[in-house]
């Protein structure tokens, strides 16, 4: 029973059934802790049911910047009695757990840091276990220094819309929050340091989802058909909630075969379109990917990933369908796969995937995942100012030609209606007007048109991002990551801070940046971290550039790397 | 306006002589002439199989998908340029098999399009196997011992449905065909047309001669607004018992299209291509995440 004291980065994990609302508890913290001067980062871990079950939130509060994922918990709320076992790994005897009498009664306090606090019996007071989640909230506020003005305001704005008696009782369960807070602070058990910062207040706080979102529209997209899937529902709920406001279509699709193909037909009208999806039902949208190949016709595929095979985990988080992105579709023609790692990328490679799509009339996927997906963290505000949405529709003359001949493989888009063209598109073979064939020297021709346009992608393709402590390139081994695992490498790195260390972070899965190849031959080590079991980025890197990876750090259990983790690898590498 | 307008002067037809799809086609472009619809206004939507071909010998703009999912592009399209007069012309294989669900999808959707069927009771393209239209006992090089799977019967399904225009009529009689393709074309919201399809290769049992002697022209009797007396005539002809009706079945007035019920639409009706993002909009949506 040590005084456990905490300076600069507090970890705090709210852990219950599902139904208890512990999404709400993120939703008021988060936004209690940014308005109340702290960095803030969150990322919940649930399980695949409506009710029961323990799902856990983290929750981190800062004077610095955080956005990954630690292990470490300083404190724990235990809302269940499943909470302790289930974060049994994670509890150490410097996590304090609070939790009511009946949560924690089995438990030994001498393999335990416990406090009693009463979240439970002071809820059913109130009238329901469900007010549990808002005392937590309001003891973890008003343990962290948040002002009980702010809280209530918060509290006003998201439980408003329920009715006044509910809200009433609301923000009475919030006093009784900062109530037990004041008790814990008082016990002389626990102490807070955390610089505040008021700038933090007026940052915005979104998560991966909307940041992917916002890149979409600013992206010009217009029309978007999709079928629900977890992970990649929230973007789906995001954009169709922004249709009538950003004049697109949104439409639920009967199924992931209908909403690809119904995004192609409106691209072909001329109309910016997408799908979002995840793993089993992209694997439906496959035959629809060959199309968008063989019709060179624009579209953008959202792929939130989650383990496989066939549905896996349903609410967790993986990185193993980059080989089913990367493969998907009958025949050969050209690709684009992104993997933004941070909320900028996610805006901007959202946003560049439909100029690209359009460019050069391919399929362009972007990989997420649920870790990514789910993450809020605070930043100062996106820019959109430099995002402009680039035009490659024509005006077509009678004598247009779809498939026009040209030196680049790109043939100058026309869309029905606009012009005095006619536009036919045909998924069989077909020759410079559209119309199908089995003229096998035309044939040959159009494949080589399809596949010319990959030269002008490859030399576009974005770098990804080198980061070294030293800042310079004098280092010897070289840890790669793609997509979500941007920020805790980032920050196990920067907690190494030692020079023979770099970061290659990659946004352009494929095609490669030729940058890629370039610092792996300049390390004496090379070591990719994927949320896979096979290595499926190695592979690639190995494929398209000769150079094999030297050491592999796969993760496939549904959670994401931690910083720890990371760590904790980075150290034995050093040892070696 | 005449037909020729809609002629492909070098197309390289790939039917049978005497098959039913080229009158169909003729009837096509005999209907659309009539209703003074130019090739620059139409988009010819398919998928795969022999009807499907049928866009590439009918000048249009012309989007020929995947097999069984023409319907999905055909709605995109229509959802993203209201002003363009779509029209999706399928096979029985493509449409009530391989695209089964979208078929009942898009009736419930109801998009402003019109949905035209070349029914020949068999898959041409793959050479002669059974579709979901067959009739019971057809023997084919799959169906050994002949079809005994009950046939799907569209029309009825259409109806239950409620999709808002059902119709049948037949390849060997072109007035016929031509005035109800005008009204199908003309009806605001989805329309269904089967057209029985004499394929002279692949079905020797549903021949010209055939569909002739169990077919009728049902009269003015049949009042197209009731929807089980629609239902009642569409369930005629199957079980072997009594003759196929052809002609208008079911009409349903005032039903919403899909595009009108876009919120997109309600106050402007420029098509999608032309909208721009709305920057400032997107900077209001970005500050919104700052809290209180
Ligand atoms: C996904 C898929 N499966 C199978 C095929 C092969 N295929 C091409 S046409 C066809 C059947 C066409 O039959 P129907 O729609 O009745 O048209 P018809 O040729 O009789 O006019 C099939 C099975 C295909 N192209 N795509
Ligand atoms: S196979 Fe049958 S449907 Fe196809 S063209 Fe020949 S006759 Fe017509």
């Amino acid at each position: 029973m040590s005084m456990i004291k905490l300076e600069e980065d507090v970890s705090l994990v709210l852990c219950g059934e599902a139904g208890q609302g512990i999404q709400s508890v993120e939703n008021i913290m988060v936004q209690a802790l940014k308005m109340g001067g702290y960095h803030v980062f969150s990322t919940k871990e649930y399980m695949s049911r409506v009710r029961g079950g323990q799902n856990s939130t983290q929750i981190r509060a800062s004077s610095k910047r955080v956005k990954a994922y630690r292990d470490r918990i300083d404190i724990l709320v235990a809302l269940s009695k499943g909470a302790i076992p289930h974060l049994e790994k994670r509890i150490t005897e410097n996590t304090l757990i609070l939790g009511d009498e009946e949560v924690l009664q089995d438990l030994e306090e001498k393999y335990y840091n416990l406090l009693k606090a009463p979240f439970i019996s002071k809820a059913k007071k109130l009238g329901g276990l469900i007010f549990s989640n808002v005392i937590a909230a309001g003891a973890l506020s008003c343990i962290m220094g948040v002002d009980k003005e702010i809280f209530d305001e918060l509290i006003t704005l998201l439980f408003a819309s329920k009715g006044e008696k509910i809200l009433e009782n609301d923000l009475k369960a919030g006093v009784e929050g900062y109530d037990i807070g004041k008790k814990i602070l008082d016990s002389g058990r626990i102490s807070i340091k955390i610089e505040k910062n008021p700038a933090t207040g007026k940052e915005i706080l979104i998560n991966g989802t909307q940041a992917v979102g916002l890149g979409c529209i600013s992206g010009g997209c217009k029309f978007i058909s999709a079928y629900p899937m977890t992970p990649s529902s929230p973007l789906q709920v995001f954009m169709a909630d922004n249709a009538s406001e950003f004049e697109m279509v949104f439409e639920q699709a009967e199924d992931e075969i209908a909403a690809l193909n119904m995004a192609l037909g409106a691209s072909y009208a001329g109309a910016r379109a997408m799908t979002a999806t995840s793993g089993s039902g992209f694997a439906l949208m496959q035959e629809g990917v060959g199309l968008a190949g063989m019709i060179e016709t624009p579209v953008v595929i959202y792929i939130a990933q989650r383990p496989g095979p066939a549905v896996g985990l349903p609410t967790r988080t993986a990185q193993e369908d980059l080989n089913l992105a990367l493969y998907s579709g009958p025949g050969e023609f050209p690709r684009i796969i992104f993997a933004p790692g941070n909320f900028k990328d996610a805006l901007e490679l959202s946003h560049k995937s439909f100029n690209l799509a359009e460019k050069y009339q391919i399929p362009v996927f972007i990989l997420s995942d649920q870790y990514m997906a789910d993450i809020y963290y605070n930043l100062p505000s996106l820019d959109i100012e430099k995002l402009e949405v680039e035009d490659y529709i024509f005006e077509t003359d009678t004598d247009y030609k779809r498939y026009l001949f040209t030196p680049d493989g790109i043939s100058p888009r026309g869309i029905p209606g606009y012009g005095q063209g006619l536009v036919c598109v045909d998924s069989d073979e077909h020759d410079e007007e559209g119309h199908i064939t089995e003229d096998l020297n035309l044939r040959t021709r159009m494949v080589d048109k399809r596949l010319k346009k990959m030269d002008k992608i490859r030399k576009e393709a974005v770098p990804g991002e080198f980061f070294s402590t030293s800042n310079s390139s004098a280092y010897t081994t070289l840890i790669m990551g793609w997509g979500s695992t941007y920020w805790p490498l980032k920050e196990a790195l920067l907690e190494m801070d030692n020079d023979n260390l770099a970061l290659l972070h990659l946004k352009q899965l494929y095609p490669l940046s030729s940058q890629a190849g370039e610092l792996i031959k300049k390390a004496k080590k090379s070591v990719m971290f994927e949320n896979n079991a096979q290595g499926q980025m190695a592979q690639l890197i190995q494929k398209e550039t000769d150079l094999k990876i030297d050491h592999k750090v796969l993760k496939y259990n549904g959670m994401p790397f931690s910083v720890e983790e990371i760590l904790a690898v980075l150290e034995t590498l050093e040892e070696e | 306006m005449d037909p020729e307008i809609f002629e492909m002067e070098n197309a390289d037809i790939a039917w049978c002589p005497g098959c039913g799809d080229f009158l169909i086609l003729k009837a096509l472009k005999q209907a659309l002439a009539d209703l003074e619809l130019g090739p620059e206004k139409l988009v010819l939507v398919s998928g795969i199989g022999q009807a499907g071909k049928l866009p590439h010998y009918l000048k249009s703009n012309v989007f020929n998908g995947l097999h069984g999912r023409s319907l999905s592009p055909a709605t995109g399209i229509k959802a993203s340029n209201p002003d363009m007069v779509v029209i999706d012309v399928s096979g029985d294989g493509c449409m009530y098999g391989e695209g089964g669900n979208h078929f009942m999808h898009t009736i419930r959707r109801n998009p402003d399009i019109t949905n035209i069927v070349l029914n020949n009771m068999v898959y041409g393209l793959t050479k002669g196997q059974a579709s979901p239209t067959s009739q019971i006992d057809f023997k084919t090089p799959f169906q050994v011992d002949g079809v005994f799977e009950e046939p799907f019967n569209p029309l009825a399904v259409a109806i239950t449905l409620g999709a808002s225009f059902v119709a049948r009529t037949f390849a060997g009689d072109i007035p016929h065909m031509v005035e109800v393709l005008k009204k199908a074309i003309e009806h605001k919201g989805y329309s269904l047309v089967d057209i029985f399809q004499p394929c002279v290769t692949f079905n020797k049992v549903n021949t010209f001669t055939w569909f002739k002697e169990n077919t009728y022209l049902m009269d003015d009797t049949h009042n197209p607004y009731l929807k089980i007396e629609a239902l009642k005539r569409a369930l005629e002809g199957n079980d072997g018992e009594g003759k196929f009706p052809l002609g208008i079945f079911y009409i349903k007035k005032g039903h919403p299209t899909f595009e009108e019920n876009l919120s997109v639409y309600k106050k402007d009706k420029t098509p999608l291509f032309r909208r721009k993002v709305d920057k400032n909009k997107l900077k209001n949506l970005i500050d919104s995440k700052r809290g209180l």
